[in-house]
């Protein structure tokens, strides 16, 4: 990161001619440029970033990003991203993916992930409806939720990432609307410098699929938290988190104090290098 | 009556009772004072309790492979020599606990408690054992002393001194009981030292510059990641034990695509949720390198027992087309270099890379030489702007980068994708890609490892073997002196080296020795060549390793 204050153009990491498969309107638009504007404020440079993804809409976002890719299997990109991690500390790395591939598909990969804590952002599109696969159900989608396959509506509860999150004692849990251009480009950023595992789950509409969530219910059914809130109280995080009357946007929660995974490793007790690159001539 | 140069002595007992022990210490005392040893265990899947038992064969000739035979019989408790009846023979000698072994024909019964227990405690009795083989072998008795000091190391100094004078109590006894075994020693044998499969796939790895691996354990491949484990700091390897192998495997994969030389160590099951990284490495030409240790499935199995029956699972795993490379050392040499060689092929072709061994591979050891050189061939280039991950190239060979080294970025899609790594769904381009993937098949087979010939090139009988099953079936051969039989093992399974055509063409029949119920490997051989007779089969798929009079009776029927 630069000592100036000058960002860069958030241009540099458009990807010339891209044929972009989303819907008119979807949500991913608003994420895309946020994500863009974040990197740039930071002053990355796009060779010093790693967008990891799995499959589905919201996984074709490093297809649109001019920057490093590993576009993986669904419900796996955090497993490859924390390995990415591993053996090049030195990149900015950061997940992203829907709350399908995330929460359902890679359930397993979240828990432990979080249990890690390495220094990796996680950002989900949770649009709370499978996009891809045409309107199912998703792992967020709330009871009694009419869709493509729940012909009746969906009846079970919806898994709730925010709380699952505090509850593991995750090191930076945010939620944001991907039509609050301004905060979703400061938790980004705010994700990307916190030292250890973030997570932003960022609300979204699917504008073909979910007629439920639209940009004006997310409007009227979320909250921005005040100031004078304090991430830090678990208690008061977990409460925040299991409310679900109104959803809170911001930083949920933080624990700052969390040893960070790749930095425990035998390979860097001594020798801060990056594993990628001894032996390399740079 | 002559004396014997070689001894077969097996330790019988429940798990937890310090079979493992006297198995480390007396095989050790029996390589420095320089004879050949080799050892092999099989035991049952709990912690405490059922009935495991230890082989160890001592030489004046090196011996690396399982035997019935069993010179001398030690039961550990008292249902220790049931289960080991049928291979009881006249000529094995019972040698135990007198309480244990006295109602036993051909026993000799001592009163090991009660000698450990003038020494100041009854635990001693395993040092008094391993005392009493060490005189029957007429080991040097430094080497007695030395390993049990050793061993005990962490001990205070009055255990230490009570367990080397039982052990001394023991030799003495053992060496006045003249059993007629007379083992020569070489200085030789002296500067080995012992090594066992998962040690060998382990150190080759690291010599083939693994560093980095993630698992999830499961018997018998747990051990491999020990190893590297246990060698992390040493040798700079990331280590992680992941949540599951689905993890553990994408994870691999990414660790190549950002620089490292990565493995995972498994065993069928685990493999099993594994397949779809390995289709990933196929589609995103990033490299994964798989050691998978076999044992008998289908399902949990026989989880601490031993097969070959995971071929057909590791040949076909995968969904779509694309090249792999699979090796099955059949030696510790084989294994050392063929481990360190899959990760120069795996960097080289950029596809996954298998590394087949089995519970009995794994868990049995013998004295070696230094391993041979190998070297770290490295690939990875540094990019400019202009890179693309997926160059089209004359052998369909892209050269790989990394991201965060050089100017170029490093693009890799699970989708079908353009030489940018950029998502595509047009038939041209799948067609190209399809073609420069599978095309780096020719070049593969040209690195392809050629089978061994063991025995006399005239051969009008051919037996195949593959991975673990090679020094059996040598010494079996040797010992029937067929001058018409010989062996053809293959420690590259996959692609099959096309030179393999003409030994088998050149029998009159061909044999194929496999532990497995189908013969998976007879079975690709028919799909690779034409007109090779495939139907004459030897398998074993009851979880327990051939032995050597096994597979000469076998050949003896199939020969005659």
């Amino acid at each position: 990161m630069g000592s100036t204050n000058t960002a860069f153009d958030p241009k540099i990491y458009d990807i010339p001619d891209a044929d972009i498969a989303w819907c008119p309107g979807c949500g991913n638009f608003g994420i895309i440029n946020e994500l863009k504007t974040a990197l740039a404020q930071l002053q990355l440079d796009p060779t010093q970033v790693v967008l990891v993804s799995g499959i589905g809409q919201a996984a074709k976002m490093p297809q649109y990003v001019r920057a490093n890719m590993f576009n993986g299997l669904h419900g796996r990109s955090l497993p490859a991203a924390v390995a990415i991690k591993m053996v090049n500390p030195n990149l900015v790395v950061i997940a992203e993916s829907g709350d399908g591939c995330t929460y359902g598909e890679g359930g397993n990969h979240f828990i432990h992930t979080i249990r890690k804590n390495p220094d990796i952002t996680n950002i989900v599109h949770d649009n709370q409806i499978y996009g891809l696969t045409k309107g199912q159900a998703s792992p967020t989608t709330a009871r009694g939720q009419v869709t493509t396959l729940q012909f009746d509506g969906v009846i079970v509860d919806p898994f709730n990432p925010i709380a699952v999150a505090v509850a593991l004692d995750a090191s930076f849990v945010a939620r944001s609307f991907s039509g609050n251009f301004q905060l979703t480009v400061e938790l980004i950023k705010m994700a990307i410098k916190h030292k250890g595992y973030a997570l932003i789950d960022i609300l979204q509409p699917c504008v073909t699929f979910n007629k439920v969530n639209t940009y004006q219910w997310y409007r009227e059914n979320t909250y921005l938290l005040p100031d004078s809130y304090d991430p830090t109280d678990r208690q008061a995080a977990f409460k925040i988190a299991t409310d679900t009357s109104k959803l809170a946007l911001g930083v949920i929660y933080m624990n700052p104090n969390k040893p960070v995974y790749e930095e425990q490793l035998a390979p860097y007790q001594i020798d801060k290098t990056p594993v990628a690159l001894r032996g390399l001539e740079l | 009556m002559e004396k014997k140069s070689e001894i077969s002595i097996v330790l019988s007992g429940a798990a937890g009772q310090g079979i493992q022990a006297v198995e480390h210490i007396l095989t050790r005392v029996a390589k420095d004072s320089g004879f050949h040893v080799f050892a092999t265990k099989e035991y049952m899947s709990r912690v405490r309790g059922g009935n495991n038992s230890t082989e160890i064969r001592i030489s004046s000739q090196p011996v690396k492979a399982y035997v019935d035979r069993i010179d001398i019989l030690v039961p550990l408790n008292d249902n220790a020599i049931e289960r080991l009846r049928p291979r009881i023979t006249e000529e094995t000698i019972i040698l135990g606990e007198k309480k244990y072994v006295e109602n036993e024909k051909n026993s000799i019964g001592i009163l090991l408690e009660e000698i450990a227990e003038s020494f100041g405690n009854k635990i001693y009795e395993n040092s008094v054992a391993i005392g009493i083989l060490a005189g029957i072998i007429n080991a040097d008795e430094d080497a007695l002393v030395n390993n049990i000091k050793v061993y005990f190391s962490k001990k205070s100094e009055e255990v230490i001194k009570a367990n080397v004078n039982a052990a001394l109590k023991g030799y003495e006894i053992g060496k006045s009981l003249d059993l007629r075994f007379e083992i020569t020693p070489s200085n030789e044998v002296k500067k080995q030292y012992l090594l066992n499969g998962s040690e060998a796939v382990a150190k080759g790895a690291i010599a083939g510059g693994c560093n980095f691996i993630s698992s999830y354990p499961m018997s018998p491949a747990t051990t491999v990641f020990t190893e590297l484990s246990r060698l992390s700091k040493q040798y700079g390897i990331l280590v992680d034990q992941a949540e599951d192998e689905i993890a553990a495997a994408n994870m691999a994969i990414a660790a190549w695509y950002a620089g490292a030389r990565a493995m995972v160590s498994t065993s069928g099951g685990g493999f099993a949720l594994m397949t779809e990284a390995i289709s990933l490495s196929g589609m995103i030409e990033t490299p994964i390198v798989v050691h998978l240790g076999q044992r008998p499935g289908p399902a949990t199995g026989l989880p601490t027992r031993t097969e070959q029956g995971d071929l057909n699972l590791v040949l076909y795993a995968g969904h779509g087309d694309f090249p792999r490379i699979i090796y099955a050392p059949g030696n510790l040499c084989e294994a050392y270099e063929l481990s360190a060689k899959a990760f120069n092929m795996a960097d080289k072709y950029q596809v996954p890379v298998f590394i087949l061994t089995d519970q009995y591979f794994l868990d049995s050891f013998y004295n070696v030489d230094e391993m041979p050189q190998v070297k770290i061939e490295p690939y990875i280039v540094k990019t400019d702007e202009n890179y693309k991950r997926y160059t089209l190239t004359e052998d369909g060979i892209s050269p790989r980068g990394i991201p965060g080294y050089g100017n170029g970025l490093v693009r890799v899609d699970s989708d079908e994708h353009d030489e940018y790594g950029h998502i595509t769904e047009s038939a041209e381009v799948r067609r190209k890609m399809v073609e420069k993937r599978l095309k780096k098949m020719e070049k593969i087979i040209q690195d392809a490892v050629p089978p061994k010939l063991f025995g006399s090139e005239n051969y009008k009988y051919l037996i195949v073997t593959w991975g673990s099953t090679q020094l059996i079936v040598k010494e079996a051969l040797e010992k029937l002196g067929n001058k018409d039989v010989a062996m053809l093992h293959f420690s590259q399974v996959y692609p099959v080296p096309p030179i393999a055509e003409s030994y088998l063409k050149k029998a009159q029949k061909v044999i194929f020795l496999e532990q497995n119920a189908t013969g998976q490997f007879a079975n690709l051989i028919k799909l690779t060549f034409d007109g090779v007779d495939t139907r004459r089969r030897i398998l074993k798929y009851d979880g327990f390793p051939f032995s050597v009079e096994q597979v000469m009776e076998a050949i003896s029927k199939e020969v005659e």
